[in-house]
């Protein structure tokens, strides 16, 4: 049967690695919006500023959830300044690809991941 | 894996005897049925046996048909061509066309072209469940008004408008009236004789017919300007030389569809209902549409808190090909314009599903949809941060 996507997102998609809420998150980053049909959070636990557990929370499309599942992969045992390096296209690339109408609206996780990060940051200059 | 198709108002399987009757027109009787000889008589007989037909899925008569590539286009000629012969009337000031907000693309579409070349449109709204209020639309028609383009029953949510009444209401207005019919021709009688229709349009890929062939009735002395000028073909409103395997296709399903409608609807009908009932069950699960004035085919849902590819997909990986109805179906991302104007908010619009059914499912296989289905909501919900736990 033919596929929209490729084989890596629908493995995301299927089974979704580290989804749910993290309840004592050092940080979240929500992103994206409902009415548009995709709304993410990312919850992160952070120790000596390495990234050591994360987990997400996405409504949206197939290519939403996978993109979601692919960054929590990417960033896990990252520190803050790595993981803000980790761009949507990375994301992308490590999902073989996504199709062009999808790489804006639903490869939002990278802008969630960092928003996180700028969430946590901000929190601690305010302590 | 076994699949079960649940599309079908996307298009249809064409059916066996359908392929049956098509395939000698391809090679054996291939004539042009324009041509005097004996290969182009065979062509102009099937040609005219296809004409009737149609004529008589709907009780029209078979001068009151020309073929056309399709349900689009039957929409394009009924619509241009009403408003073409209507030029005059741009400069005046009332609504020339009166429309609804939930006419599929092939009207909607039509509807602004024509906006762009100084007509004016009227586009009526509908109830929360889809159907157009005919008082509203009698206050709208004034005496610069033409045509009345409003669909016999929608192609997402299924429901089903009272043609009848809109077609009294246009004939006491001195108005044209015409329907696009696509979803409902043999989901239900539609009688052309009986009915104030004057122009109606059909597919024949919605009805086990072959894609790329279609229909559109003009009722006897309503007149209409031609869009694609030539030979003079279909009484010279659609010049092309006729494809007779398509139309034979498109006769033969037509003929079917006749037989088959009671045994059909009464059968479409109970599937329905099941598969209405048996998804209901799922915590925060809608029907959208109306709960009876709606195709025997059509079950339309929405579930809180996901979106809908997910979900087409999700059911895809379990063998049950179905439609989003809404967004992201690939090609637009904003929620459907029908579940806007009945009043879905975007958010939930984009939890909707369309099951549209066909002759060939069976209870078993909806009672299979009805076990797999909400396990694939309920894993969409553990990852939905719109979901409530």
């Amino acid at each position: 049967m033919a596929d929209l996507y490729s084989k890596k997102v629908m493995d995301h998609f299927r089974n979704p690695k580290n989804h749910g809420e993290i309840k004592d998150a050092d940080a979240t980053g929500t992103v994206g919006n409902a009415v548009c049909g995709d709304l993410m959070t990312i919850y992160l636990k952070i120790k000596n500023d390495t990234i050591i557990d994360i987990k997400f929370l996405t409504f949206g499309c197939a290519a939403a959830i996978a993109t979601s599942s692919m960054i929590t992969e990417l960033a896990k045992g990252k520190t803050l300044d790595e993981a803000l390096k980790i761009t949507r296209k990375d994301v992308a690339d490590e999902l073989d690809g996504l199709p062009p109408i999808k790489m804006h609206c639903s490869n939002l996780a990278a802008d969630a991941l960092h928003e996180a990060i700028k969430n946590y940051r901000k929190k601690k200059t305010k302590k | 894996m076994k699949t079960i198709y649940l599309d079908h108002a996307a298009t249809t399987p064409v059916d066996p005897q359908v392929i049956e009757t098509m395939i000698p027109y391809f090679s054996t009787y291939f004539g042009n049925a324009s041509s005097l000889h004996s290969y182009g008589r065979d062509a102009y007989d099937a040609l005219e046996e296809s004409r009737k037909q149609v004529a008589e899925l709907i009780k029209a008569r078979k001068q009151e048909i020309i073929f056309t590539a399709g349900g689009t286009e039957s929409d394009n000629i009924a619509i241009k061509g009403v408003a073409y012969q209507n030029k005059q009337k741009r400069q005046t000031k009332g609504p020339h066309i009166i429309t609804s907000t939930i006419e599929h693309a092939a009207v909607l579409e039509v509807c602004k072209h024509l906006q762009t070349q100084g007509y004016k449109i009227e586009y009526l709204p509908v109830d929360t469940e889809g159907i157009v209020n005919t008082t509203e639309l009698e206050n709208t028609i004034s005496k610069d008004t033409f045509l009345i383009t409003i669909m016999t029953a929608n192609n997402e949510i299924g429901t089903i408008q009272p043609i009848e009444k809109i077609g009294r209401i246009a004939h006491d207005h001195d108005v044209l009236f015409h329907t696009d019919a696509v979803q409902a021709i043999g989901k239900m009688n539609l009688d052309m004789a009986k009915n104030k229709v004057d122009l109606l349009s059909i597919s024949s890929h919605k009805i086990y017919g072959p894609k790329g062939v279609g229909a559109l009735y003009i009722r006897e002395g309503v007149r209409i300007e031609p869009l694609i000028h030539g030979g003079g073909h279909e009484r010279g409103l659609r010049s092309s030389t006729e494809n007779i395997p398509g139309i034979t296709g498109l006769g033969k399903a037509c003929e079917l569809a006749a037989q088959r409608m009671e045994k059909d609807t009464i059968y479409l009908k109970k599937l329905r209902d099941q598969l209405i009932k048996g998804l209901l069950e799922i915590e925060e699960s809608f029907l959208n549409g109306h709960p009876t004035k709606r195709l025997v085919n059509n079950a339309h849902f929405r579930f809180t808190g996901i979106e809908g590819e997910s979900l087409v997909l999700g059911l895809n990986d379990k063998g049950v090909a179905a439609a989003t109805g809404s967004a992201c179906s690939s090609k637009k991302l904003q929620s459907s314009h029908v579940l806007t104007a009945i009043g879905i908010d975007p958010i939930h619009a984009h939890g909707s599903l369309r099951l549209t059914l066909g002759r060939e499912n069976t209870a078993d296989e909806i009672a299979y949809v009805i076990k797999v289905l909400p396990e694939i909501v309920d894993h969409l919900r553990t990852m939905s941060p719109l979901w409530n736990r």
